[in-house]
Formats: structure tokens, C-alpha cells, sequence
């Protein structure tokens, strides 16, 4: 068997894929989680449970209507970006003016409510979620076996942050999504609607987690905690890579599930710590994070 | 649509506040249509406090500002800009993670009759020369003419200028002076705050003097040399 620094290369491929795979959920989320902290200066702790809800509206959709996964990839990130409009029309617009800590607060209740509200619906249990017939099955490589929908996950994670990136730092909306980041008060002052921005871009940022949530269902099983179980980890990549820097949580998300990978190989015990061992060395030598802005 | 005699802007007794701290105690004043007014003052008197309580971002502010007949006291300031107002703050507002260019396009036009990029190219020859580079890495003269070049754009009638000069080589200030005037002569009204009244009186119409927050004198400038020992009181030089 053909080995790299004593371990097979089956395992290790196979870790690699694992990671890249985790690292694509991370990198979602952590892109929407950037985005929102960037404009509206909100940690939004129900991000997780908003990534729950795109996988169970995806669920909903096929159990309830029979609409299939790929109605799901377009239609369950519109129901979570909806819901996340009410959210902070309702709820977080009202906390802009106060420190931090509220925004922490009154979103990390929203998540405990509605992983709350889906648990007693549907118990914890976990409800199956098939991968769709069109990328089922998989490619026998030189070096592993790679499912279709492992790739399908990374690929339409990769194209996802790639458009947004782009959208971010090429177009006139995202010019003034840029613009208002630094300074919302002269953007305002330009004749800008800022607060309609605000409210677009949480509800663009919740519904990458809930597009998250519908590549997420046919891997893991769809369950009310699946959003609290990934999203310490998220919050750990966001500060390492810098809150804020959209490129940095996109490049942190997925070196960070690759570097999980590789500690899984070849250091199993420390897997599942080694994302916060790395976030306290980073904020000791960097306290903005890789490629924060010093503020 | 106002008479022509009436001012184009108008204020009374405007009071203004920093949080607690009360900074503005009773602004009067009036600009007419195609006028360029000053504000001169010390330091702390309250007249960039007063520009960005005209333009709507000083978040607490009472009395009365109507601008073309239309008050905006209580109007969030996006909705006073789209009246035709532009603003050129004291700290430029270049934005850093936009380029040259982006900077000059970001406000939307409010009124139609705005600049065309290639005039503001031409008026600003440096601004094409950069379009490419991020908005901070203009020098301070570079960064004040993208400032007042992205609010020509707009189609903005009314423009409030910040210290235009402050800390520019004279060359700059020179050529700042003569974008002034070239504005007026096209018809934009202008409210200038400006701590060299040498440079003011090269461009303005009427000079405002604010103190602890009121307006204490209006001196027109024809009287200005008249009045210069008692400016130089006012302004402590």
C-alpha cells in the first residue's frame, strides 16, 4: 500500500476530502457571518439555527410538496433570507445604536427559540435527507474513492463565495455595500437608503446559511442542533481569519477544514480542538485575525 | 416654487446637541440662490456641526432648516440630500476598499444637470490619471478633489464644503479657489466653512461669524477689510 509520512494515502486523501468538505460549510458560513458583522456590526449567533432551517426547509419542501432537492438549493435560501429580513426589520434594526453585546444576545435567543421551536416539532433524532439521483454514486480515483456530492458541495460552495466575492468587490452594489461598511453615516449622507442595505444584505447573508443548510442535508442528517454543533467552529474560524474581511473567512474556512483533516490523519486526538488551539495562537500574535483590518 | 428673492436655505434658531452636549444654541442664517457664504469662526464655534446638521447627520437638532422652501428638520439626511444637497465633509470621506473611480461614481445623482465624468476629468485632470487606485492612496489635495468632484456629479444645486484647504500646499489651495469660483460662476450656491478668511474672501458673497454656537455677525464681503480688526477679535488671530 502506498503511504505518505507512514499513513496510507487512502486515509489521508480521504481525510482531505472530509476536511475540504467541512471547510465548504465553513466557509458559507463564515462569509455570511462576515458580511452581516461587516454592515450592520452584528455578531449574528443564529446564524446556525438558520443554517438548520434552509436544511429543514429543504426537508419540508420535498416531504410536504415533493419538490426535490434542486428546488430546495433555490427556494430554501429565499424562505431563510425571508425570515431573516422579518428578523432584523422586527427585531435587530432596534439595536444598532447600542454596544455589540445586545446584537450577541438578542440573536444568540433567536437561535436557542427557533432550534427550540424545530425540536419539539421534530424531535432530535434526525430525519433522512436522499442525495438527489443526479449526483449520487461517485469517481473511483487513482488514490480514492470520491462521492459526486462530496465534489457537488465543494464546487457549489467554491462558485458561491467566488460570485459573492465578486459581486462584493466588482459591482456598484457592492461598492456601496463596501462604502457603507466604513462609513454608513456619509453614505446615508449621499442620498443612500443605508438602512435598507442593512436589512438586504442580513437577509442575504442568512440565506447563504441556509443554502449552507440544503447542501448540508443529504450529508449529515437533518436535525434541530446540526446548526449549534458547526457554528462554534464557524465563530472560531471567523476570528481567525479577521471578522469583517470577506476574502479572509472564504480562504480561513477552507484552509481551516483542511488543516482539521490532516490533524485527524495524523493526530486524531487533537481534531476536534486543533480549530482553537489555532484561534488562540492567532488572536496572541494577531488579535484582527489573518487578514483583519486593524481597527 | 419659492420667488427668487427668497433664500435658497434658511435658518432659525437651529440647536444642535452631541449626545448630551449642547453645541449649537440658535443658528440664523440665509444663502441665496447662486451665493457663496462662510462660516468663520474659532475652532469648536460650531460651524462643521452646523453643516452636518443642514445635511441631516447631526442626530439631534431642532429649530428650522428649509432648504427651497421645503423643511428638513426632521428628515433623515439620504432624504435631504435627494432635495439637492451635497456635502463635502471635513475628513474628505474618501472610502478606503473603493478605488478612484468607484469613490467618484458611489453617490447617486439626486437632480438632473449633474457633471459628466469627463468634465469632472477635466476639471481634476489627476482623478483620471488615478482612476485605478484605492481612494486613499490620493494625496490630501487628490483626496479633496475627489470629494468635491463625486459630489458634482450628483447634480447637487447646493454645496456644503468642509475646510476645503485645510493642510494643502498653496498650489492646491490655489487651484480648490479657482474650482470655487468656477462653480458659482456656473450657479451653484455654496456654504463654505473656512478658518482662512484671506482665502474666503478671494471666493464669498457674505461671511457669517459663529461663536459658542450662534451666528454673532454677517459681514458682506465688500466690508470685510472695513471690518478686519474686529475679525481678527472674532477669530482670535
Amino acid at each position: 500500500m502506498t503511504t505518505i509520512f507512514g499513513v496510507p494515502t487512502q486515509a489521508l486523501f480521504g481525510q482531505l476530502l472530509l476536511g475540504l468538505i467541512n471547510g465548504s460549510f465553513y466557509a458559507i458560513l463564515s462569509l455570511g457571518l462576515a458580511i452581516i458583522f461587516g454592515l450592520l456590526n452584528i455578531i449574528n449567533f443564529a446564524h446556525g439555527a438558520l443554517y438548520m432551517m434552509g436544511a429543514f426547509v429543504a426537508w419540508m419542501l420535498l416531504t410536504y410538496l415533493g419538490l426535490g432537492y434542486w428546488w430546495a438549493l433555490g427556494l430554501a435560501p429565499l424562505v431563510v433570507g425571508v425570515f431573516g429580513i422579518l428578523l432584523e426589520r422586527l427585531l435587530i434594526a432596534r439595536l444598532y445604536k447600542l454596544d455589540h453585546l445586545y446584537g450577541l444576545l438578542l440573536t444568540f435567543g433567536l437561535a436557542l427559540i427557533i432550534q427550540g421551536l424545530f425540536r419539539n416539532q421534530y424531535g432530535v433524532s434526525g430525519l433522512p435527507y436522499a442525495i438527489p439521483a443526479e449526483l449520487s454514486g461517485g469517481q473511483r480515483l487513482p488514490f480514492m474513492f470520491l462521492p459526486n456530492y462530496r465534489a457537488w458541495v465543494v464546487v457549489a460552495s467554491l462558485t458561491v463565495c467566488l460570485a459573492t466575492w465578486l459581486v462584493i468587490e466588482k459591482t456598484k452594489l457592492g461598492a456601496y455595500l463596501r462604502a457603507a461598511t466604513e462609513n454608513p453615516t456619509l453614505v446615508q449622507a449621499f442620498g443612500v437608503n443605508v438602512p435598507l442595505f442593512l436589512t438586504l444584505t442580513y437577509g442575504f447573508g442568512v440565506a447563504l446559511a441556509g443554502f449552507a443548510g440544503v447542501l448540508a442535508a443529504p450529508i449529515y442528517s437533518v436535525n434541530p442542533n446540526m446548526g449549534a454543533d458547526i457554528i462554534i467552529v464557524v465563530f472560531a474560524v471567523v476570528v481567525i481569519g479577521g471578522m469583517g474581511s470577506i476574502l479572509g473567512s472564504v480562504i480561513t474556512g477552507f484552509g481551516l477544514g483542511l488543516v482539521e483533516g490532516l490533524t485527524k490523519v495524523f493526530y486524531p486526538e487533537a481534531s476536534a480542538t486543533v480549530i482553537f488551539v489555532i484561534m488562540v495562537l492567532v488572536l496572541l500574535v494577531k488579535p484582527a485575525g489573518l487578514f483583519g483590518r486593524t481597527a | 416654487m419659492n420667488p427668487p428673492t427668497a433664500p435658497l436655505l434658511a435658518l432659525r434658531g437651529l440647536q444642535g446637541w452631541y449626545g448630551e452636549s449642547h453645541v449649537l444654541h440658535g443658528i440664523d442664517l440665509d444663502v441665496r440662490r447662486g451665493e457663496v457664504v462662510t462660516l468663520l469662526g474659532r475652532n469648536g464655534a460650531g460651524k462643521t456641526t452646523t453643516l452636518r446638521a443642514i445635511i441631516g447627520i447631526l442626530a439631534k437638532r431642532s429649530g428650522s432648516i428649509t432648504y427651497d422652501g421645503v423643511e428638513t428638520i426632521g428628515m433623515p439626511s439620504r432624504s435631504i440630500a435627494r432635495l439637492g444637497l451635497g456635502y463635502v465633509p471635513e475628513e474628505r470621506g474618501i472610502f478606503a476598499s473603493l478605488t478612484v473611480q468607484e469613490n467618484l461614481m458611489l453617490p447617486p445623482k439626486v437632480k438632473p444637470g449633474g457633471m459628466s465624468v469627463a468634465e469632472i476629468h477635466a476639471l481634476f485632470p489627476n482623478l483620471k490619471e488615478r482612476a485605478g487606485s484605492q481612494g486613499t492612496k490620493l494625496s490630501g489635495g487628490e483626496q479633496q478633489m475627489l470629494a468635491i468632484g463625486r459630489i458634482l456629479r450628483t447634480g447637487a444645486k447646493l454645496i456644503l464644503l468642509d475646510e476645503p484647504t485645510e493642510g494643502l500646499a498653496p498650489v492646491i489651495v490655489q487651484q480648490i479657489g479657482r474650482t470655487i469660483l468656477k462653480l458659482k460662476a456656473d450657479g451653484y450656491t455654496i456654504v463654505l466653512v473656512e478658518q482662512n478668511f484671506r482665502f474666503a474672501q478671494t471666493l464669498a458673497d457674505r461671511h457669517y461669524v459663529v461663536e459658542q454656537g450662534r451666528v454673532v455677525d454677517m459681514i458682506p464681503n465688500a466690508d470685510l477689510d472695513a471690518n478686519i480688526d474686529k475679525l481678527h477679535t472674532y477669530l482670535g488671530v
